[in-house]
């Protein structure tokens, strides 16, 4: 017999999130955030969080509630353009930020979740966001990666990559558009963004849902996010504006 | 648009008619915020382009019509609302990059704080300043099948946007095919950067004073505006 696992926002936050946790929060500027989630998460008082996410929405919304709230210490993302309030916190030194390109972002927390220990990719090179990290280049001759040393010069002819670490949290916090009881999640539209790959990369992940259906009322086909990696479900409520 | 009505065009209104006239029939192009999503005014008759969103979606048509309602949960790039054509589809972001690094994405187009000769590419980070961040840009000049950079000549106080070399930290590197300004139309060659088209009105000779690169220059430069 399947089990339910809808629970209280409340419940939810007291069981799995703590001070100094890193969290996951999918979305893509207003859509496809856990404002629900978030906002439970500031009424519990939780502190000193560490974010991953792909930017901190608009101030005063989503993210940006938990920006408001001063409660992260911490933001690993690609773009803050959207949100004025993160910008002067970063520049204050109040939020500690780390800039990794979106689809890198992406990749490193899909590693994270699935097992794999790290990623190559050629966005970045010659950039600042090769700093600090490991770059290979493909020897064709040897027929395998060498790592290089020192200065780098920048050369397009070379097949180079920069390795990207995996990354994961304590928590994630899901966005769905419909969960049945059991956490199985179908998204809508764009607000699908980061939540798929998110959710397979949180310790616990609790998923905040539109609608809240039966189990057995979702098509195994349409399933984005299968119930096993939920541990929790919420009522979450609909976007009414982008 | 005739080509005489073309003629007439200045500015943004001239970079974007030119670059639109880059893509193919059945292109799936990306656009960054702002002028580049201007080039959609002026396809040319005949050009039906697919356009792509990095946060997950191909197919947006640009934002509703005062009061028309649409899904909230469809956003372009720059998390604005947008309508979503028949046949558009929607996926989840590592799979968006995977097209995107992939080889996928037909044509990028973006705009620039400073470009170089050899193709470079500095539009997010400007030093001793708090950087926006780079969102995907970074991604799609290193997958995209073409680079298009659209910017004005010279920035506000007058200084050339294309330069020899740039020494701002990199978006991109080697990643640009295509600049396209109002004065005129350059191709990122190994040789270096040729001045293909000059806008109506505009001598090479102008074009060159404007640039902070040396322009290989041909015997004849076409100009934008032309029957295509």
């Amino acid at each position: 017999m399947a089990k339910s696992k809808v629970t209280t926002v409340e419940e939810a936050i007291a069981k799995y999130c703590h001070d100094g946790m890193s969290v996951l929060l999918p979305g893509f500027v207003n859509v496809g955030v856990s404002e629900v989630l978030i906002e439970g998460l500031i009424a519990a008082g939780i502190k000193d969080i560490s974010v991953i996410s792909n930017n901190t929405s608009v101030p005063h919304r989503g993210i940006g509630k938990l920006v408001d709230a001063g409660v992260i210490k911490a933001i690993t993302c690609s773009h803050i353009g959207n949100n004025a309030v993160t910008v002067q916190k970063v520049v204050d030194g109040e939020i500690n930020l780390t800039f990794v390109p979106q689809g890198s972002l992406c990749e490193k927390v899909r590693a994270g979740g699935a097992g794999i220990g790290g990623i190559l990719t050629p966005t970045g090179l010659y950039t600042p966001m090769m700093d600090g990290k490991q770059v290979v280049e493909w020897d064709e001759e040897a027929g395998k990666f060498k790592f290089l040393e020192g200065e780098i010069i920048p050369d397009a002819s070379k097949k180079r990559f920069i390795l990207e670490l995996p990354l994961h949290a304590d928590v994630c916090f899901v966005h769905a558009w419909k969960a049945d009881k059991m956490g199985n999640v179908v998204y809508r539209r764009t607000s699908r963004n980061f939540n798929e790959a998110f959710a397979t990369a949180g310790d616990h992940v609790i998923v905040e849902a539109e609608q809240i259906v039966e189990i057995g009322e979702l098509d195994p086909d349409e399933i984005m996010t299968p119930g096993f990696v939920v541990d929790a479900v919420v009522q979450g409520r609909a976007l009414t504006e982008a | 648009m005739t080509r005489e009505e073309a003629m007439q065009l200045k500015g943004k209104d001239l970079i974007a008619y030119r670059t639109a006239r880059l893509f193919q029939d059945g292109d799936v192009v990306n656009l960054g915020i702002g002028m580049p999503t201007k080039c959609l005014d002026y396809l040319p008759d005949g050009v039906d382009v697919w356009v792509d969103s990095e946060n997950g979606v191909v197919g947006l048509t640009g934002a509703p019509a005062e009061g028309e309602w649409t899904d909230p949960n469809v956003v372009d790039a720059g998390g604005k609302v947008s309508k979503l054509r028949v046949g558009g589809a929607c996926f989840d972001s590592f799979r968006s990059f995977g097209f995107i690094r992939g080889g996928h994405i037909d044509c990028t187009v973006l705009g620039a704080y400073e470009v170089d000769a050899e193709g470079n590419l500095a539009n997010w980070m400007i030093p001793g300043k708090t950087a926006a961040g780079m969102g995907g840009a970074m991604d799609l000049v290193t997958g995209s099948k073409i680079t298009v950079v659209m910017t004005t000549q010279t920035d506000k106080a007058g200084n050339p946007k294309i330069v020899q070399k740039t020494d701002m930290p990199l978006t991109g590197y080697h990643c640009i095919d295509y600049i396209v300004t109002e004065m005129g139309c350059f191709a990122v060659t190994p040789d270096g950067l040729k001045l293909w088209e000059v806008a109506p009105g505009v001598t090479p000779e102008e074009v060159q004073a404007k640039t902070g690169a040396k322009l290989i220059i041909p015997e004849n430069v076409g100009s934008m505006i032309k029957d295509y």
